[in-house]
């Protein structure tokens, strides 16, 4: 050993942010799950040369109305959530878990709205042709990430009623957070492409 | 946040004393359960890579098995050994196994091995991640394995290609069985991209700023990024054949829409990454077995980073020269040649920075550096017949012959198999703390060296002469007979090289000679520690102020301060490596396999039904919960007792 030392005993034990290691993890997830939607979106887009109406003749256009909704609910949702981000850095235990079961309603009043569009708003099934296939692939991708983050916070939320609560649970809560951001602004390309595209391009 | 660590200072007497407790208290805290248990539940870095790379070496050896079959059956025209059907599923075989279960876990295997070490750390950023991975690749693995010894191995090569692999033309479970075969490896593969990735980016020790982090690093960074962005694109697209064939999905059925080309984008988006994936590793292994042998820093250290990132990104704008025959619009194949051209200039430049390095340095041969310059020879014959199928009138003559069967295996093999062994040679010492038999080291390579060309040499002229790829057999009268018994006599003495080499292993295992810290003189921090390894890699993390920390006559300080009562780690700055703060990792859990075991299940029903999604995620939330659920930890992070 040498005779120098360099003493870390007084750094914290927490930190959130790009200074976190489970940060980086998550932003890792995050690169993908974004990688694996922008390659089904431009899947869609390859298979729309094959079509010369899109969607395809005797497939109406893809209703707005659910789509918009669960538009506004996830791009409203992001306030709650850094509600919670906020609370979550000053560890208060019990905001946190209140703002979690917020998420928690928010994230199943998104895929109410998603099961309405596969039950009507889409016009059509996955074994109806290329463009339903395409469709549903992205729109239950995306549902999937929605489920997996409201699940992730109904057991984070549980963890916080029941305890022991950890200081790392709060770092937890902080990147459910930047999870979420990303799924909720994911949606906006994916409803652009999907609802939008086909009316205006 | 520099400023929050205390000053230099001097410890009191009575040191050695002091880390001998210290080392007592580490072990405790960081080794590994023994037995049974021990072996399911592992949150060391080091147990888990070397299982991994056991592992992918007993799947090498089985795809070394399907090769040599295919030799015996290809030894002489007209052969009835091996029919068909069965020679289908034998080079569909061979293929994956060699890529999804052997070259792509073994360097990343190498990674999660090395990087902790060489950046002065004591484990992974998630040990549990870790060992997961694990777990679901030694898994998917065993699936197409067994699968294969029931007559329904997949076989429709290692790419699948629809229509032939689609509902229409295989019905049965073998396509299935490779798709969720890419599922597993998908899901290892990312679990350790994301690992090594996090694992340098905020684990360096202090002082190890970006640009003074080992090549091997660099190479392992870059690597984890390929996959990264690589990987989800085959992930789609097997996950879209899965469902073509088993819910009635029509992304590649042209009488809906669907087409069959989205496959060959998708695959190759995918598939040309790959072959980097495996590749940079390997230059990561030559590059410090040069610098090592030739007893100096590498030449040209910047350059040799940037043609790594360089390599990353360019390896990302060629996968459609491996579809120049489908008839693309010329104008996209003459930029796809541009990309495939342009990219043997970053791997010039390393070449020739590896040379640079041995004209300037003062050789010592040894067998690993023997592995490292045949790997040099090799590799520039495999780029140069890259350069060659790059442009398309040439490809449209060469397409599916033996001159790409040639071409990959030299690139593969010459460019990433021979610096395997040389680093199996190199640091097997710091591994299991005994060297290796130079001779044999030697003798294997030479016969290795010799059996690998009169392999795969001749292929090049079967290919120019016309013969396809994947047809179990040939005519008589074709011309192609003495190409084919020679590459088979070639294929007897590449086999005895692997035995010599395997048995100066299994001989180094038992017999070796003991091999100190630092046997071969080299200058990364994993030869600062004992050989093998404590399960806490050092007892004080070291501090570095230079790329060869070990050449370094200067005496570093270390870091004192961390706590030896739980699995703590220094997170630093992922820049310039300052520490920021201390934090806890997780320790042994048998939910990670448990949650495999989960995704396995899952997995293996959706060959079946669709319903096998459901049921896989169910089992995993409830793994998962048990996974996350908190306890018993230590008191000074808990908080308030009652919300």
């Amino acid at each position: 050993m040498s005779q120098r030392a360099l003493d870390v005993s007084a750094l914290p034990t927490i930190a959130y942010g790009p200074r976190a290691s489970i940060w980086w993890g998550v932003l890792g997830l995050v690169a993908i799950e974004g990688s694996a939607l922008a390659i089904v979106g431009v899947s869609y887009l390859y298979l729309r040369q094959n079509f010369v109406a899109w969607p395809p003749p005797g497939t109406p256009l893809p209703a707005l109305g659910a789509a918009t909704g669960d538009l506004v609910v996830l791009l409203a949702s992001i306030v709650p959530m850094a509600i919670v981000d906020r609370l979550a850095r000053a560890e208060r235990r019990r905001p946190v878990a209140i703002g979690l079961g917020v998420m928690v309603l928010l994230g199943l009043a998104s895929l109410a709205l998603r099961a309405l569009q596969f039950a009507g708003a889409l016009g059509c099934r996955w074994d109806s042709h290329a463009y339903g296939s395409v469709v549903w692939t992205l729109l239950g991708m995306h549902a999937a990430h929605v489920l997996t983050s409201t699940l992730e916070n109904a057991l984070l939320m549980a963890v916080l009623v029941v305890g022991p609560v950890e200081h790392k649970d709060f770092v937890d809560a902080h990147v459910n957070a930047f999870y979420w951001y990303f799924i909720a602004a994911v949606w906006v390309p994916t409803y652009a492409l999907v609802y939008l595209a086909p009316r205006f391009l | 946040m520099s400023s929050t660590v205390g000053p230099t200072s001097t410890l009191a007497p009575g040191e050695a004393a002091r880390e001998t407790l210290d080392r007592a208290a580490l072990e405790r805290v960081w080794s590994t359960p023994p037995g049974f248990l021990g072996w399911l539940t592992s949150a060391s870095h080091k147990s888990v890579a070397l299982r991994y790379i056991v592992t992918a070496f007993g799947f090498f050896a089985l795809g070394g098995v399907l090769a040599a079959l295919m030799r015996l059956q290809l030894a002489r025209p007209e052969s009835r050994l091996i029919g068909p059907d069965l020679y289908n599923q034998i080079f569909t075989m061979h293929g994956s196994t060699m890529m999804f279960l052997f070259a792509v876990p073994v360097m990343e295997a190498f990674g999660i091995y090395l990087v902790p070490l060489m950046i002065g750390t004591r484990n992974v950023a998630f040990p549990r991640m870790n060992n997961f991975g694990y777990w679901i690749y030694l898994f998917g693995g065993l699936m197409l394995w067994t699968a294969f010894a029931l007559d329904i191995g997949p076989d429709t090569g290692w790419f699948a290609y629809v229509p032939l692999s689609g509902p229409a033309y295989s019905p049965g479970k073998r396509v299935d069985i490779w798709a969720q075969l890419i599922t597993f490896t998908e899901i290892a593969a990312l679990v350790a991209a994301v690992e090594l990735i996090v694992t340098t980016l905020k684990m360096r020790c202090p002082g190890m700023s970006l640009n003074r982090m080992p090549l091997f690093v660099w190479a392992m960074l870059v690597t984890a990024f390929m996959v990264i962005f690589a990987m989800p694109a085959i992930m789609v697209a097997s996950t879209m054949l899965a469902m073509d064939r088993l819910v009635d999905t029509h992304f590649f059925n042209p009488a809906e829409g669907g087409d069959a080309l989205l496959w060959q984008h998708l695959f190759w988006f995918f598939g040309h990454p790959e072959v980097y994936i495996i590749f940079i590793p390997a230059t990561g292994f030559v590059s410090t077995i040069v610098s090592t042998f030739a007893r100096r820093r590498i030449f040209g250290y910047p350059a040799m980073v940037l043609a790594l990132i360089a390599t990353g990104f360019l390896g990302f704008s060629l996968w459609v020269h491996h579809m120049f025959a489908v008839g693309l619009p010329q104008l996209g194949e003459a930029f796809f040649t541009a990309a495939s051209m342009m990219i043997a200039i970053p791997s010039g430049i390393q070449v020739f920075c590896w040379l640079a390095t041995l004209r300037g340095g003062r050789i010592v041969m040894r067998a690993p550096l023997l592995w490292a310059l045949g790997f040099i020879a090799l590799f520039v014959i495999g780029g140069l017949t890259g350069v060659m199928t790059a442009a398309v009138p040439l490809d449209l003559q060469l397409h599916d012959t033996y001159f790409v069967v040639a071409h990959f295996h030299y690139v593969l093999i010459g460019g990433a198999l021979f610096p395997l062994l040389g680093a199996v040679l190199f640091w097997l010492p710091k591994m299991c703390g005994r060297m290796p038999d130079e001779r044999l080291g030697r003798v294997s390579f030479w016969i290795t060296f010799v059996g690998f060309n009169l392999t795969f040499f001749p292929m090049h002229l079967l290919g120019l002469g016309g013969m396809p790829r994947r047809v179990y057999t040939y005519a008589r009268d074709a011309g192609l007979t003495t190409g084919n018994v020679v590459a088979s006599a070639g294929a007897v003495v590449l086999t005895a090289g692997i035995l010599v080499f395997l048995a100066n292993v299994a001989w180094t295992l038992r017999r070796g000679a003991p091999a100190g810290d630092d046997p071969w003189g080299a200058e990364t921090l994993e030869w600062a520690t004992a050989s093998p390894p404590p399960s806490y890699n050092f007892a004080y993390l070291p501090t570095v102020d230079g790329q060869a920390p070990l050449w370094s006559t200067q005496e570093r300080p270390v870091v004192t301060g961390l706590r030896t009562d739980v699995r703590e780690v220094l997170i630093t700055d992922g820049v310039d490596a300052t520490p920021d703060h201390r934090h806890r990792l997780d320790g042994a859990s048998v939910w990670p396999f448990l949650t495999a075991v989960a995704a396995t299940i899952g997995v293996v029903t959706a060959l079946f039904t669709p319903w096998g999604v459901t049921i896989g995620s169910l089992l995993a939330l409830v793994t998962l919960t048990g996974w996350f659920w908190p306890r018993g930890a230590p008191a000074h992070e808990t908080v308030e007792q009652r919300p």
